[in-house]
């Protein structure tokens, strides 16, 4: 099981900023190893964001997105103590799901 | 023949489109299993919008970067985030023209989510960067270059 994701949701105004990092070693299957052999490509596949039980963002992604991704989006609508859940899949079958409270902007 | 057979034996997303139709499935589900494979493997702009749906897409002013930089050091990380003032949009994507593959990453804007959306890419060499957004169904791009110091693809 890979490392859990940190989230933050913030709501500033009636927007909720929702900043996300995640672990990940994004292989893009183009890369050699030390002897030669093609590292198989492992990477995130589909991220999708939920409050609430609805979908507040969903992303496809491919290898060029960075190591250890992060993301940043913003949706209205949300309530501080509310929670904004957020889950990974990538091309091997992995999976994580974390998630937040939403907390007041400072 | 079962969600994950159908998805598999058609050719993804007409398939998809006629479930979400028929009301099988919900378009939210759907999503969360789709993988748009002809999209990541186009090698331009034209080639990608064409996978994504469109037909072609007109460059346009209301889409801007922001955080993106003119210059960036590591290409392995190179951070972009894309805001589309166009209304109705609800998908943005991430290309960078000059990578083995173009598209990045596209994200799919529902109601009530604010067209801006930020990550950040791995680049190869200086690039133009594609941003791509559909908005009621029409496809817009705006670019911008992006000179790297030092490559993303060595790891």
């Amino acid at each position: 099981m890979s490392d859990p994701m940190r989230i933050r949701a913030q709501l500033s105004g009636s927007t909720v900023d929702v900043r996300v990092l995640m672990a990940h070693e994004m292989e893009t299957g183009q890369r050699r190893d030390a002897s030669g052999k093609t590292v198989p490509a492992w990477f995130i596949q589909n991220v999708t964001a939920t409050y609430n039980g609805k979908t507040v963002l969903s992303a496809q992604w491919g290898p060029a997105v960075s190591k250890n991704p992060f993301l940043s989006f913003r949706f209205s609508g949300g309530k501080v103590g509310d929670k904004v859940v957020v889950t990974w899949v990538d091309n091997k079958g992995g999976k994580r799901t974390d998630e937040a409270a939403i907390t007041a902007a400072a | 023949m079962n969600r994950r057979e159908a998805i598999k034996a058609g050719s993804g997303t007409t398939v998809l489109a006629m479930m979400i139709g028929a009301g099988l499935i919900k378009p939210t589900d759907a999503f969360a299993q789709e993988w748009n494979k002809n999209a990541f493997e186009a090698k331009n702009l034209n080639d990608t919008v064409k996978a994504l749906g469109g037909t072609s897409a007109v460059e346009s002013k209301d889409i801007t970067f922001v955080n993106a930089p003119d210059i960036a050091e590591n290409g392995a990380v190179v951070p972009v985030g894309v805001q589309s003032r166009i209304g109705k949009t609800d998908m943005i994507a991430i290309l960078v023209e000059k990578n083995p593959n173009s598209m990045a990453c596209s994200f799919n804007i529902p109601d009530g989510t604010e067209a801006v959306v930020s990550t950040r890419v791995k680049m190869g060499q200086t690039s133009n960067v594609h941003a791509v957004v559909r908005a009621d169904g029409k496809f817009y791009y705006a670019t911008k270059e992006i000179k790297v110091t030092l490559g993303g693809c060595g790891g």
